[in-house]
């Protein structure tokens, strides 16, 4: 399941996508986030419980602002490169 | 004193009911499921017998998730001949999901939603909208109802149920007629400019004051709403089987704005009062089937 965390307001799109079919649970994105805006949840996933990671809710609705610094636009943040399962990616288009 | 002044009458009130499928023979029960979709606004229980609906109830949500579980559960059995301790197993979800007492497990909406829009519309529902009281979902969902990319907006109330509530109240329209009212204006004015929903309410008012009917201001409202939803359902992927779930799939005014800026119609809702499926329920019947699932996964089949 590809999640989007974030929102789309009058400014822009400001999207943290993380796959958790992709996501093994490693934690690595969780600890190079210098936000600490990353946490790992429970998904319910083909009837089975799974350790994934996801944006904090805290995060969710302020992402613009809690991103911003790792320049997120270039989709090269320390999360994107932590993730060496491609699971986690960047959708950024202020207008 | 018989009757409240218009002003006092609730507007935002909304119909609660619960409807039990006696037309069919429900003789060899091998498993009872329920679903418990408590939302920040509705609450919604769904009881299935063998994966088939059988009983449903709507109401409102008060400010106790429990209470809230609690009496929907009590609507839904009502009329029926079960009692509680008949259903094998209950899952809880929406909003409240964790303050389900009755419940063995508590799933996210999400998945129950997608796995209930696949049981109300069939397997080939693609791209679903649920448009809650105080959140607007869009999923993207594959034939067997499984979750394949989503997107929640709960950053604001406005594009909501509560909004559409507010509106209601605002402009002393029912609720249930709103959609038709927005619609009653000859072109869509442009639309309100601001996404809040209390701003957006002050805006109102200034229109009002400027002189635009509340048919005007309405539509105005309704077609900001409607282009925020689309912006949503683009993001995740929208496929020409969709659906709109949650209490604003009653909204025509929604409905029908939603589909010209997508430029796709939805999938039919089949009507609840004329004995269909209740696409306010999708949570609660997808919560039930899941209930289903894990029960026969619990006895080993």
């Amino acid at each position: 399941m590809i999640t989007h965390y974030g929102y789309i307001d009058g400014s822009g799109e400001y999207f943290i996508v993380i796959d958790s079919d992709k996501c093994n649970g490693c934690r690595k994105c969780t600890e190079k986030c210098p936000q600490n805006a990353l946490e790992m949840v429970t998904e319910f996933i083909d009837l089975e419980d799974k350790t994934v990671a996801a944006v904090s809710e805290t995060h969710r609705k302020k992402i613009r602002y809690t991103c911003q610094e790792c320049e997120p636009e270039r989709n090269k943040t320390p999360c994107v490169l932590a993730c060496q399962q491609g699971a986690v990616k960047c959708v950024w288009k202020p207008l | 004193m018989t009757e409240l002044p218009k002003e006092q009458k609730e507007f935002w009130r909304w119909q609660e009911y619960h409807r039990v499928r006696n037309d069919r023979n429900w003789k060899n029960k091998d498993v009872i499921t329920a679903g418990v979709d408590v939302g920040s606004v509705g609450s919604k229980a769904a009881i299935m017998i063998d994966g088939e609906m059988y009983a449903w109830a709507v109401t409102r949500t008060g400010s106790n998730s429990p209470d809230s579980a609690k009496k929907v559960m009590g609507m839904v059995l009502e009329d029926t001949d079960l009692k509680q301790s008949d259903i094998q197993y209950t899952v809880g979800t929406g909003y409240g999901r964790v303050n389900v007492p009755m419940a063995n497990k508590a799933i996210t909406e999400i998945a129950c939603h997608a796995k209930g829009a696949n049981y109300i519309w069939g397997p080939s529902v693609r791209t679903i909208l649920d448009v809650g009281g105080q959140d607007i979902k869009a999923i993207h969902c594959d034939e067997t109802g499984r979750v394949t990319a989503f997107l929640m907006n709960d950053k604001c109330a406005a594009g909501t149920g509560r909004g559409m509530e507010v509106f209601a109240d605002l402009l002393q329209i029912p609720i249930e007629d709103i959609g038709k009212v927005s619609l009653s204006v000859d072109e869509d004015p442009p639309p309100v400019s601001c996404t809040c929903v209390a701003f957006a309410k002050t805006e109102a008012i200034g229109l009002l004051r400027k002189g635009w009917t509340k048919e005007k201001v309405l539509a105005a409202y309704t077609r900001a709403m409607a282009i925020r939803m689309a912006n949503l359902v683009n993001r995740v992927g929208l496929e020409k089987d969709f659906v709109i779930t949650g209490g604003q799939s009653k909204n025509i005014g929604i409905v029908s704005r939603i589909e010209t800026i997508l430029g796709v119609k939805t999938l039919p809702s089949p009507n609840w009062r004329e004995g269909g499926l209740d696409p306010m329920i999708a949570g609660a019947a997808g919560a039930a089937l899941l209930g289903k699932a894990l029960y026969l996964k619990s006895k080993g089949s």
